[in-house]
Formats: C-alpha cells, sequence, structure tokens
C-alpha cells in the first residue's frame, strides 16, 4: 500500500478500502497540517478542526473528483478555504480588517509545494534514507534518538544524513532532466 | 528552487513535520465512524425523542448511548442532523 501511487489510492477509497484511506492521510496530513499552521498561522485548536473537517469533506465529496492525481492540490484549496472560513468567523468576533490572507500567503504556498514534491521524492527513496532524512530534518530528532530507533551506531548518523541527501539531490535532479528531455 | 542544493534540500524537508498523530489517527478512522453516523442518523429519523436528546446535548446524548463522541464523528452527525 505505501508504494502505491496517490491516484491509486483514491481508486481504492472509493471501493471502501479502509487501508487505502488510512494511506491516503498519512500522505497527504503533513500538507495539510503544514497549510493550516505555517501559511495560515491558526491556533491549535482551529487547526485540528480544520484538519479534521478538510478530511471529513474529502472523504464525504471524493466521489466528485475528476482527476484522482489531483487530489493534493484538491486538499491543499479546500484546506485553504476552510481557514479562511475560520479566520473569517473570527474576525466577525473582533473585527481587525478585510484582508484574510495573511501577508506572504502565496509565498509560502510556494515553499510547501516544494516541499511536498521533495518528500515525494523522499518516499520513493531506499527505506533507510527515508527514515534517517525524515526523523533527522522533519521530526527534528536527535542522532541519538535515531540511532536507537535505528539500531544504529550515533556517530554514523551524521554520515549516513550526507550521504542520503546527497542521493536524494541526485533524484531530483535526474528527474528534473528527464523532464527537460521529455519536453 | 532553481537547483537541488543539499542547504535548500534540508530547509525543504523540514518544512513539512508530522501533523499531531492524534489527528492524523481520528482522520484515519472517520470511515469507521461514518459506520456508526449512519446508524445515528437512521435512528434519528425514525425516532423523534432520540433526535432531540442528539440536537439539545450531542456530547452526552451519544454518551448515554455507550458512544465516544469522537470530534470527527460530532461534527460530521451535526452537520448531517442539520442538513435533514
Amino acid at each position: 500500500m505505501k508504494d502505491a501511487p496517490t491516484a491509486e489510492l483514491v481508486h481504492r477509497c472509493r471501493t471502501g478500502d479502509n487501508q487505502a484511506w488510512a494511506e491516503l492521510v498519512e500522505r497527504t496530513s503533513r500538507y495539510v497540517y503544514a497549510i493550516a499552521v505555517q501559511v495560515y498561522r491558526l491556533s491549535s485548536h482551529d487547526a485540528e478542526d480544520v484538519f479534521q473537517e478538510v478530511y471529513t469533506r474529502a472523504y464525504e465529496h471524493l466521489g466528485t473528483l475528476r482527476d484522482d492525481s489531483a487530489i493534493t492540490a484538491w486538499l491543499g484549496q479546500l484546506t485553504r478555504r476552510l481557514c479562511v472560513d475560520r479566520l473569517r468567523a473570527s474576525a466577525r468576533e473582533s473585527p481587525a480588517g478585510d484582508d484574510l490572507e495573511p501577508a506572504g500567503a502565496d509565498e509560502t504556498l510556494g515553499k510547501l509545494d516544494e516541499a511536498l514534491a521533495v518528500h515525494e521524492a523522499l518516499r520513493a527513496a531506499p527505506g533507510h534514507c527515508h527514515e534517517v532524512l525524515d526523523r533527522f530534518f522533519a521530526r527534528d530528532e536527535s542522532y541519538a534518538t535515531i540511532g536507537a530507533a535505528l539500531d544504529l551506531p550515533p556517530g554514523t548518523i551524521a554520515s549516513r544524513i550526507s550521504r542520503c541527501l546527497s542521493r536524494l539531490r541526485e533524484f531530483l535532479e535526474g528527474k528534473k532532466t528527464t523532464a527537460r528531455a521529455v519536453k | 528552487m532553481s537547483g537541488y542544493d543539499e542547504i535548500g534540500l534540508a530547509e525543504l524537508l523540514a518544512a513539512l513535520p508530522p501533523a499531531p498523530q492524534g489527528w492524523v489517527q481520528a482522520a484515519q478512522e472517520l470511515p469507521l465512524a461514518r459506520l456508526g453516523l449512519d446508524d445515528l442518523v437512521r435512528r434519528a429519523e425514525e425516532d423523534a425523542d432520540f433526535r432531540g436528546r442528539l440536537v439539545a446535548d450531542l456530547e452526552a446524548a451519544l454518551q448515554a448511548e455507550g458512544i465516544e463522541p469522537e470530534p470527527a464523528l460530532t461534527r460530521a452527525l451535526r452537520r448531517r442532523l442539520a442538513a435533514e
């Protein structure tokens, strides 16, 4: 299931496959979370409400999605809309202005889209690279914690991170070269 | 990003930390919550007294039925009851 393309997960969800739904949530949850807290800077309470609402609506309306491969972009749009709704509701309680899009929202969203592409590439990387890079950079774990979790001497973690980062860069550069050649 | 330097890659990896585990789990359990949801909506349609208890205090009514009022469930149930 972890290797299945996202579009296939969407298709399986429509057939009632709960495991596919769980994987779809796992795969997209960071993006939805980041939009709520990094772009719209919602409080934890509001961000949690928006997060759950996004997946509730996504689950209910999965059948209306025309292009299964567009699921992540669709979730992103839905998250933005619900965040703005939430800010609008707060603004009614304490009016502070009409513009509910935070300054720099487009720039931050662009960065998150890039980050998502890198994370998707990382998902395709060898398992040990995925694990060590995700733990170090995204989960902010120490060498000692990573070493204990992966049963590796902490002294080898730094060199593994460096090697894996190089491999990820090469992989992404290779993808860009291929995309240019296809064009 | 024009090229993939390793510092930039590290920043992009750090830009998407995991969502809190409890949030992710609640969203993953939505299909299961929905199973209970459909039954509750059907009962509310058939039993005006039950529906009245749900509308008056949803969380308490669910707990009285031995159902954990998970946020995903209560949110969806409120929407379904309001739509009727």
